[in-house]
């Protein structure tokens, strides 16, 4: 209703500021998709002042198009400025004259009320910009002149001479998006500016505009102009045209051009730094006041736009500043002390502004480009990343929740899985969610409870069971010690572990038969996707010392490997088939399908497990993000072939070959698929540059030096090539193409400095001032919007202006009071 | 046993003779530990003497335990708060709002289980003791007064020297160490002139009906004096209190000993001109003097002293002769005399030389903050006389708080004499964040123990791993390494518990505007107790920790930081309380203690020389945090990590230098502060 209201007394009258439209927005029925309407319902909707866009279409085209796409997304935006937006379904039945004929020339149409104000061809509102730009373009008719030469806006500029200021704006098109910046603007603006605008190149050439391929925009200061033979002064607008830079820009120059102050410079605060411009303060005294008040506003008038000039009143200033100081700089950042300058030249005052502020732009071009690095931001990828995803509900209910009184019953009850975690802790939370993906994949298939608990409630549960960091996960099995788990925290080696545990170990095994079904994998068959290797180990049986350093070792290593034991009298028949002699250990790789024996002699657990592990490594691995510390272990050079998918079996068979004539004793060579191991392409980038074809091949000296070498990438990857490469490089005769940092890792960003701020509190005896002072401030600026609001302070004497100031807190104070009363009531 | 037992025939006068005259015939009984008071104290040291399989045995007068609260408070009802409820399940948590509970490991001995009254009857106490005692099985010697102690030197001693305890009996009791838990058990009284026409807390009538219509001076503004209060507002016609300094309400000064809320009811009616009234004079300026009527007047020794001749009470010049307008000018009933209570000092022969302290504390045992007597070592000071280290500070003069100081007291114990070091839990330096929030989240001991008992955290060399102890006395700091038999030669963090600097006192404003802050920056200005944790390169000296600035209860540190206050005391967010702490944590050490996934040190293993410590103490163990999908969907979103773009756009950014390569968002180079930190380690 009041939009109506509005609308119908005409444009200017709504035009107040971008809070009212925010307010429209406010009170509309906000509807953000498309409607769809029939021609006559559509005209009956229309009401008298308010406008409304509407694209006529047949009824059987296409439901989606580009331009409807572009069109739905302009709906939100117009609904902003009262316009509402419709899709108009010409069927049949009802035929409107503004349905085209064909398909081809249907158009939109802009009517305000129910006269038609245009008519919009598809191809000119070819994307949201252009719909809202040019919409508003013809709503705000006589607010935007726009002219082709330079006559046309002398005309402009004459009428308006010691009456109103003109915002002039160049655009290479209509349609694109700094015209639609330029008529947002225009829409809150145009009433109080004129604004002009123009496409032509060539007139803005003859304003004297360099770089002319950019869209420009100028504020001419008319208003002040009594002489009729006098030009306008200019201020360019150097931001690139957005709504918010040129909103920001006309604040400016709404700004008073220059102010008097006799305040402490510290605690002065104008519009300017609250849009983020720094503040200049022509220091002056009495006797030279008038002097100084010229230099001043010539000063102000090259920095407008760039930075709040003020002229500071030394005489009646309460607070002292440097003797010689004739300037003083403060920035926009909070909190940073204000800049006594002597400088005796007003183009260094200039210089010393434009050079400030050119460090801002930069800062804000990085800023752009990735948020500056804050002390408030989260940097730990895994506290943000669990952060990012508390919202999301975890199906926990697969896994028992423990508390003190249920731990002990549960874990002795039955076999069980515990994990300790804290709620508070990123990395638990991370982690419960494979836990939880553990528990859906095991869900209903495993003997093994899984469960949970949370040692941020149940901490003296945890302390008992001597967890005393997160997370943590152990095995409570009948009649067997806690064992804690200690592989990757991930669903894929933690299933592993839990799998291999449905058996105990090591396996007895009590007949030849059985030996062999084992040894095959028969046996195990379903566990045998889970460890690649079957370890088998042959004593006779009055071995026992070495039995049990074994039975050790395969306890040791449940969970991460299959281990069994044969100790039968005919053991013999075994270690002869397989060549071995006793004790000795069988390994059984499925994969290969190959068998081979190692002996054991006085060898301890310890060493069994070391034997073990070593040779479940492989002699040219996939390299992956699982396995790589397994191989980092060896403290040799990795020799990595980076493949794009699975590795050429050619270059497979070349290396192998290396391998097996003992070339390589010294590398561990391997391969990375960036197909499983995307991660592997940032590796790249980390080596290259610029990134050769792959495959690539490459040393990398992870251990002594960091030196990266690449193999030529011309030369065919085939066991002549790389032997000479390798007797190369051990010659010394290669040159790495880089080097790995070698940086320490260090606070990625400072912490606060509790220490010198209670330092500095201390040294002022103001501990108890500081809330004051904030709230001060904090009037103040409250005190300035109301300024602007009335955007009539100009050159005020600085009495006035402070009585002013005292008066619009109070006012402001009791405002607040009363709405407290309100709320209260 | 069978010494004791033939103790009685030698019979009480001739014992110690006999004892010179054939020391090989009777050897007293001898003890490692004796405790002295079966209180709250006393029980509680029995308790961990007892876990630890000490040689112990305490002495108690009463034939049970907790005798002085079978008498007192008069009235019955004790202060310290029971709350059953704190909607978390936390034991460790939960004893911080359970003011009465002693430490064990049987949940049953909780004080919930005892009253469900939030300020419970004294009677529940009293019972709760006999349970403690019953139920543990401690060594308590009941009706045993100690009445003589004295010192026996001997070089084979632990101390050099042994306590002989003599009881009621003459029975003879040989201590290696001996500690005292008497608590305070004598009425403190000001001399004054008519000081006798006085009745004490400790005697007067509790029965409201006796105080009909009178007119009631009490003497004290602490707890007893306004309990005193409380129960006969309703029949006298006013009472006035009075005393030499302005009433401490509790809620201002943070102090639990202050006055408490649910006994300031007089204040109110003060306040409201319902006749009563609080008066601030020196007692000991004052006179009592009784007239023909048996009314009391309060005039000054002054006045009297000039009148020593006549002590009529209608001759004496009373103060309303010149100042017509006197405040205590009208006669009184009654006087009551609630003035606390004073340590007895009685029994320690001065060989002993346990003296009282200074001033301020003249009521307390002269102790140090390891709460050993100063003048003889071995002698320890538990429980409410033990006050003095931390008096109108923190909560040591009171269950809640002392049953900490108790178990550090035992600790020290366990170290100087059986070589068991002060108990620690080595952590990998990827878990230093977490066991502060953890501490500073449940620990009840740094809570109720603030500014006194803080955790101490030493780290090892190169800082890839740390000790963690608890609830150290922090004004021992210096001794630290001597006392816990625990190393510091790395550098140590100091975990305390402290409000605002200028947050308590008796007259500050607790409720004004912006009382509590939010903003992390501004955390070191916070009011309400919140977590402060100090950072030293070494381990301070006995001269910094005496000569430290004023108002702080450690010398200053290398570096601080503030977790900044929270409404609920739960310092837990990721944003607010974990992330500044890291960073603090990390400019001290010069590190980076972010955690990783997996894929990033993986990506970090190839492409650079070192790894950050989360890396090499979980990836390189076979330990790494694999990350599920929706948690790799995050992070590229996050851009903390850039997404492995296809090959064509690499090539398009590949322009920066391999070696520089932005890995994670932030820089990897220190920042400015952690130069000013440093720069600050160099000053010091």
């Amino acid at each position: 209703m009041q939009l109506q209201l509005m609308m119908s007394s005409g444009f200017s009258v709504f035009r107040v500021g971008i809070s009212f439209v925010i307010m429209c927005s406010f009170y509309m029925p906000t509807v953000d998709s498309l409607l769809e309407l029939s021609p006559q319902k559509y005209f009956s909707t229309l009401q008298p002042g308010k406008a409304s866009l509407a694209y006529f279409c047949q009824a059987d085209s296409p439901r989606t198009s580009v331009f409807l796409e572009e069109l739905n997304e302009a709906v939100r935006p117009l609904q902003d400025y009262g316009i509402s937006v419709a899709k108009v379904n010409c069927v049949k039945e009802e035929i409107s004259r503004y349905c085209g004929k064909e398909k081809d020339l249907m158009k939109a149409y802009l009517f305000k009320g129910n006269i038609l104000l245009r008519e919009f061809p598809t191809d000119t509102l070819f994307d949201v910009n252009a719909i809202v730009a040019h919409v508003l373009f013809a709503l705000l008719f006589n607010e935007v002149k726009y002219i082709t030469n330079l006559e046309d806006l002398q005309n402009i500029e004459n009428a308006l001479k010691g009456k109103a200021n003109i915002i002039f704006s160049y655009v290479r098109a209509t349609g694109i998006p700094e015209h639609r910046a330029v008529m947002e603007a225009a829409f809150v603006y145009g009433t109080t500016y004129q604004f002009v605008l123009t496409t032509e190149i060539a007139l803005l050439e003859s304003l004297g505009s360099e770089d002319v391929e950019y869209a420009h925009l100028y504020f001419f200061h008319c208003k002040l102009v009594l002489d009729l033979t006098q030009q306008c002064r200019r201020t360019l607008m150097e931001q690139p045209l957005t709504t918010l830079n040129i909103h920001l820009f006309i604040k400016t120059m709404k700004a008073p051009l220059l102010t008097e102050v006799a305040e402490d410079p510290q605690q002065v605060s104008t519009v300017h730094l609250q849009l983020g411009l720094p503040l200049v303060f022509i220091v002056s005294q009495q006797a030279t006041y008038e002097a100084d008040r010229r230099t001043a506003e010539w000063v102000a008038w090259r920095l407008l736009g760039k930075a709040g000039v003020l002229l500071l009143l030394r005489d009646s200033l309460e607070v002292n500043i440097p003797q010689h100081a004739n300037v003083v700089f403060k920035r926009a950042e909070k909190g940073v002390p204000v800049e006594f300058l002597v400088l005796h030249d007003v183009d260094l005052i200039i210089s010393h502004v434009e050079h400030n502020t050119h460090i801002e732009e930069i800062q804000e071009d990085e800023d752009d480009d990735m948020e500056g690095p804050d002390i408030d931001d989260q940097d730990d990828e895994v506290a943000e990343t669990v952060f990012r995803d508390r919202k999301r509900k975890l199906p926990l209910e697969l896994t028992v929740e423990l508390t003190e009184e249920t731990f002990n019953a549960t874990v002795t009850a039955s076999d069980s899985i515990v994990l300790f975690y804290a709620g508070w802790q990123a990395v638990s939370m991370a982690f419960l969610q494979s836990y939880v993906d553990v528990a859906v994949k095991l869900k209903g298939t495993s003997t093994m409870l899984l469960t949970r608990i949370n040692c941020a409630d149940w901490s003296d549960v945890c302390t008992k069971q001597n967890v005393t960091e997160f997370p943590i996960v152990k095995m409570y099995k009948k009649g067997e010690n806690p064992v804690s788990y200690a592989g990757m925290l991930g669903t894929k080696d933690l299933l592993k572990f839990i799998q291999l545990n449905r058996i105990s170990y090591p396996v007895n095994i009590t007949s030849i038969q059985e030996a062999e079904e084992y040894l095959s994998g028969e046996l195990y068959k379903d566990l045998i996707s889970y460890s690649s290797v079957s370890v088998l180990g042959l004593f006779s049986p009055t071995m026992t010392t070495a039995k049990e350093d074994f039975s050790e070792a395969g306890n040791y290593l449940k969970g991460y490997v299959i281990t069994g034991i044969y100790s039968e009298e005919d053991v013999l028949l075994l270690s002869n088939k397989y060549a071995a002699s006793l004790p000795a250990l069988l390994l059984a790789r499925h994969t290969e399908g190959k068998i081979e024996s190692i002996p054991l002699a006085n060898t301890h657990a310890e060493d069994i497990v070391q034997i073990v592990t070593d040779a479940l490594l492989e002699m040219f691995p996939e390299i992956t993000v699982e396995n790589l510390p397994s191989y980092f272990r060896l403290q040799k050079p990795l020799l990595i072939l980076f493949s794009d998918g699975s590795i050429n079996p050619q270059y497979k068979k070349a290396i192998l070959t290396l391998v097996k004539q003992k070339y390589l004793d010294s590398l561990t060579p391997c391969w990375l698929n960036l197909k499983n191991t995307p991660v592997g392409r940032r590796i790249l980038r980390a080596y290259f540059d610029p990134l050769p074809p792959l495959p690539v091949l490459v040393l990398v000296n992870l251990h002594s030096g960091g030196q990266v070498f690449a193999f030529p990438s011309d030369q065919a990857i085939i066991e002549e090539n790389l032997v000479l490469w390798l007797k190369k490089l051990e010659a010394g005769l290669e040159n790495h193409i880089t080097i790995l940092p070698a940086q320490e890792w260090k606070p990625p960003l400072p912490a606060y400095d509790f220490l010198s701020m209670m330092d500095a509190a201390t040294s002022q005896h103001s501990t108890r001032k500081i809330p004051k002072c904030m709230k001060e401030t904090d009037v103040q600026e409250n005190d300035k919007e109301q300024h602007e609001d009335k955007s009539a302070v100009r050159k005020e004497p600085i009495e006035t202006l402070r009585i002013k100031h005292w008066n619009r807190s109070n006012w402001f104070k009791e405002a607040e009071k009363s709405f407290r009363h309100d709320k209260e009531l | 046993m069978g010494l004791s037992a033939a103790a009685p025939l030698w019979g009480p006068p001739g014992l110690l003779l006999a004892i010179a005259l054939h020391p090989a015939l009777s050897v007293p009984p001898r003890r490692d530990y004796c405790v002295l008071g079966a209180g709250p104290a006393g029980l509680q040291m029995a308790y961990f003497l007892q876990r630890a399989g000490r040689d112990y045995e305490v002495f108690e007068r009463a034939p049970r335990p907790g005798s002085f609260f079978t008498r007192f408070p008069r009235h019955r009802k004790l202060i310290s708060i029971n709350k059953r409820y704190t909607g978390k399940a936390n034991a460790e948590f939960n004893l911080r709002h359970d003011w009465n509970s002693l430490l064990s490991h049987d949940p049953r001995l909780l004080f919930r289980q005892y009253s469900r009254a939030y300020f419970p009857d004294a009677r529940d106490m009293v019972r709760y003791l006999g349970d403690f005692a019953d139920t543990l099985g401690l060594r308590v010697q009941y009706n045993t007064t100690i009445a003589h102690i004295t010192l026996d030197k001997d070089r084979r001693a632990w101390n050099g020297h042994y306590f002989i305890l003599t009881d009621q009996k003459g029975q003879v009791h040989q201590c290696s160490v001996l500690l005292v838990a008497t608590g305070l058990s004598v009425p403190n009284q000001v001399d004054f002139p008519g000081s006798e026409n006085v009745e004490g807390y400790e005697s007067v009538s509790i029965d409201p009906e006796d105080f009909i219509g009178q007119n009631v001076l009490i003497l004290g503004r602490g707890n007893s004096a306004f309990e005193t209060a409380e129960n006969i507002l309703g029949v006298t016609n006013f009472i006035h209190m009075l005393s030499r300094s302005r009433v401490r309400l509790s809620w201002a000064t943070h102090y639990v000993g202050d006055l408490r809320a649910i006994n300031n009811g007089l204040l109110d009616t003060y306040q409201l001109k319902s006749l009563d009234g609080l008066l601030e004079s020196d007692l000991r300026d004052l006179a009592i003097l009784k007239d023909s009527k048996g009314k009391f007047h309060v005039t000054l020794k002054f006045f009297l002293e000039e009148a020593s001749t006549n002590q009529s009470a209608d001759a004496i010049t009373l103060p309303q002769d010149d100042n017509d307008n006197f405040a205590m000018r009208v006669p009184y009933d009654r006087v009551i005399r609630c003035l606390g209570w004073n340590f007895d000092f009685s029994i320690f022969n001065k060989s002993l030389r346990l003296n009282s302290g200074n001033a301020f504390g003249k009521k307390y045992p002269l102790i140090r903050a390891s709460y050993e007597s100063k003048g003889s070592r071995g002698l320890f000071i538990l429980g409410t006389a033990s006050h003095s280290v931390d008096y109108r500070k923190s909560a040591g003069g009171f269950i809640h708080g002392f049953r900490y100081t108790v178990r550090a007291v035992h600790r020290l114990l366990e170290h100087r004499h059986h070589s068991v070091a002060w108990p620690a839990t080595e952590l990998p330096i990827t878990q230093l964040t977490s066991s502060i929030v953890r501490r500073v989240n449940e620990a009840s001991g740094l809570y109720q123990m603030f500014g006194v008992l803080a955790d101490v955290i030493l780290l090892k060399e190169n800082a890839m791993a740390f000790e963690y102890l608890e609830e150290f006395p922090i004004q021992m700091l210096a001794q630290l390494e001597t006392l816990t038999g625990r190393k510091a030669r790395h550098g140590l963090f100091v975990i305390n518990m402290e409000y605002g600097r200028n947050f308590s006192g008796p007259d500050k404003d607790v409720f004004f505007d912006d009382r509590s802050v939010g903003h992390t920056e501004d955390a070191w200005q916070s009011n309400f107790l919140h977590p402060v944790i100090y950072y030293y390169r070494y381990l301070p000296t006995e001269q910094e920790v005496r000569f430290r600035p004023a108002h702080w209860p450690l010398p200053r540190p290398t570096a601080i930081h503030h977790i900044v206050e929270d409404f609920l005391t739960d310092w837990t967010a990721p944003i607010g309380h974990i992330l500044p702490l890291r960073r603090f944590l990390e400019n001290c050490l010069d590190t980076d203690l972010r955690s990783f996934y997996a894929e990033s040190c993986f990506l970090f293993a190839l492409t650079r020389q070192k790894l950050p410590p989360f890396c090499q103490q979980g990836y390189l163990r076979m330990q790494g945090l694999v990350s599920t999908e929706s948690l790799r969907q995050h992070r590229v979103e996050s851009r903390l990590l850039r997404d492995d773009a296809p090959m064509g756009r690499d090539l398009e950014d590949s322009s920066q230098h391999p070696g520089d390569q932005e890995l994670l968002g932030a820089p990897l180079a220190p920042g400015p502060l952690a130069q000013s930190l440093d720069s600050n380690k160099e000053e010091l």
